[in-house]
């Protein structure tokens, strides 16, 4: 990670996963060899802040511009950061098909159940009579549909290798979302195929909750429609 | 060979090894042929989800400091032109293929040139601009393609070579020359791992409206350049020539018979043949205004290039368009009596 002032909102857990992804790197001593993509959104300046280099996506498009890095490099490991809106979104097409190729790439999906950088909009993720912008009564299935799991939905195709859900509302699970990105990391090095964890984060600024408040808001209000663990994880990453 | 065949293997010989495509008629035979030729040779061909895809592997690619090409036919490009900024933004080298069929919207499958304002005005969004090959042979598409590479390097900019539905079909016989081998170059600004060096970025976000009209201005010097060195047209003038027939493609080709056959009758025509569309050979027209008594330009469009040729002759003479569109081909007769009727005083 480099030593420079984050430009995230207060109480944001994106310093967080950072912070994992970053260790993972160093952990498995690849920063020389890995090649980041960051999203549209919040995350865009994800380069400002990995010491390794970057390629800034159109939104959505990351899983196929980390294909083609990887498929001109496949001694390389590549991963993408991506917030709902990106990947679950207008991405929708790329990460499914990304994982249905099983590209062996990484994918760091953040999920805080809202567009963050356009200030708070509905996303795929946003739960049942949540209160967004564009939902100011809360979302209603029969108008604004119903939000999508993208772990499960994603852990259907043969090409993904691993998929885990996990969350950052506490320390105990932010011990485990190291493991799992950890993980993700290693199946890809091992060339098993596609890996993705999804880490339930907070947006304290867009839901119009303190941190602490939000953070139990993940726990009480997220987690039953996005359940945590691992939804498929090869035998060779134990 | 097949035109879109030897659009691939030319590409090939230019050291591409990278292709990612999206079906669409007609250049399904440039994905094809890339999906057995680029394995022996130890590439890689994919076949995306989609066009969108596909373009966006593409900027990896490049980013990745491969040569790199993607195909497609007007309603894919349009799907792509969100990418084509971004790459042209990025400052990532690409060859972009489009074997131009009629639209607008799904339009037919059947040749066209309406794609002229798309590849030449933008397509996309923002200040960009691509470099615009416009081949009228299957030859001069093997040769063009092979420049296209190497312009895409020189300058980090996508490439478009814009061929049509006839040219991507039709059979020519194909020499490769033998040609220095155009390396791909270094490309030290690519992000492979950033080992032992400080980290490289592509990226095409400059928030700062102050950096971002810094790096619009850069972009704008460097199409200056491109306009400056990198010009390409064929003059068909036997030295007396009153009237100049404008055309690229294979529309071209229709011209040059009405040229020998306006002669024939006694008008003094000529030809003028952009290669680049863009940057369009503004200064050769120009020239020619010098003693043209007129200008037919034929198009497969309803008028696009035409505009870039009044900028050009800018009053100076008339300028007669004639089209035909949605896949219909110009005939010569009707050149001809379009011709006749210029010299005749009509404008």
């Amino acid at each position: 990670m480099k030593d420079v002032v984050m430009h995230y909102c207060p109480g944001c857990t994106h310093g967080i996963a950072h912070r994992l992804v970053g260790e993972v790197i160093d952990e498995l001593g690849i920063a020389a060899k890995t090649i980041g993509i960051s999203p549209v959104g919040c995350a865009v300046f994800a380069y400002n802040y990995f010491n390794v280099d970057f390629q800034q996506a159109a939104h959505g498009r990351a899983p196929a511009v980390a294909t083609g890095i990887k498929r001109v490099l496949p001694d390389r490991v590549v991963f993408s950061y991506q917030g709902d809106g990106d990947l679950a979104s207008i991405g929708t097409a790329e990460i499914v098909h990304a994982a249905a190729r099983g590209e062996k790439i990484t994918v760091v999906f953040i999920n805080n159940a809202v567009y963050g950088m356009t200030s708070g909009q509905m996303a795929p993720t946003t739960l049942l009579g949540q209160v967004t912008t564009t939902t100011p009564g809360g979302r209603d299935p029969s108008r604004a549909g119903y939000p999508i799991r993208i772990a499960e939905m994603l852990a259907t195709l043969d090409g993904a290798a691993y998929i885990a859900r996990v969350s950052l509302h506490n320390p105990a699970n932010v011990a485990r979302a190291r493991r799992a990105i950890l993980k993700a990391f290693k199946v890809q090095m091992l060339d098993l195929g596609f890996s993705l964890v999804e880490v339930l984060s907070i947006c304290p600024t867009n839901w119009g909750l303190a941190p602490q408040a939000s953070l139990k808001w993940v726990e009480e209000m997220m987690i039953p429609t996005f359940t945590l663990g691992e939804l498929k994880s090869p035998a060779e990453v134990g | 060979m097949k035109g879109n065949e030897a659009v691939g293997e030319a590409a090939v010989r230019a050291g591409c090894r990278y292709f990612f495509g999206y079906p669409i008629t007609p250049q399904n035979e440039i994905p094809e042929y890339m999906s057995r030729r680029l394995p022996a040779v130890g590439g890689v061909f994919l076949q995306a989800e989609s066009e969108v895809a596909a373009i966006n592997m593409v900027y990896g690619a490049a980013g990745a400091g491969a040569r790199v090409m993607t195909s497609s036919s007007g309603p894919g490009i349009s799907l792509k032109s969100e990418g084509i900024s971004y790459i042209a933004a990025a400052e990532l080298p690409c060859v972009i293929v489009n074997m131009v069929r009629g639209g607008p919207g799904l339009g037919s499958i059947q040749p066209a040139q309406s794609d002229y304002f798309q590849a030449t005005k933008g397509g996309g969004h923002g200040d960009y601009r691509l470099v615009v090959l416009a081949p009228a042979s299957v030859q001069e598409m093997v040769d063009l393609v092979m420049d296209a590479f190497d312009v895409a390097d020189e300058y980090r900019n996508p490439v478009m070579i814009m061929g049509d539905g006839i040219l991507g079909q039709m059979m020519e016989p194909v020499e490769f020359k033998e040609r220095p081998f155009s390396a791909p170059r270094e490309k030290p600004w690519a992000t492979t791992g950033a080992n032992g060096r400080a980290a490289n970025l592509i990226n095409s976000l400059y928030i700062d409206p102050e950096v971002l009209e810094k790096h619009n201005l850069h972009l704008a010097e460097k199409y200056r350049t491109i306009s400056g060195k990198e010009v390409r047209y064929e003059v068909v003038d036997p030295g007396d020539s009153e009237y100049f027939l404008v055309a690229y493609g294979t529309t071209s080709r229709i011209c040059r018979s009405v040229m020998q056959k306006a002669r024939e009758t006694g008008i003094r025509a000529g030809l003028i043949r952009p290669i680049t569309l863009w940057p369009f050979p503004y200064k050769a027209l120009e020239e020619a205004t010098r003693r043209a008594k007129g200008f037919l330009t034929v198009e497969m469009s309803c008028g696009q290039m035409v505009e870039d040729v009044r900028l050009a002759v800018c009053g100076r003479a008339p300028v007669r368009f004639y089209g035909r569109t949605g896949g219909m081909i110009p005939q010569p007769q009707a050149i001809l009596e379009q011709l006749v009727s210029l010299v005749e005083g009509g404008v």
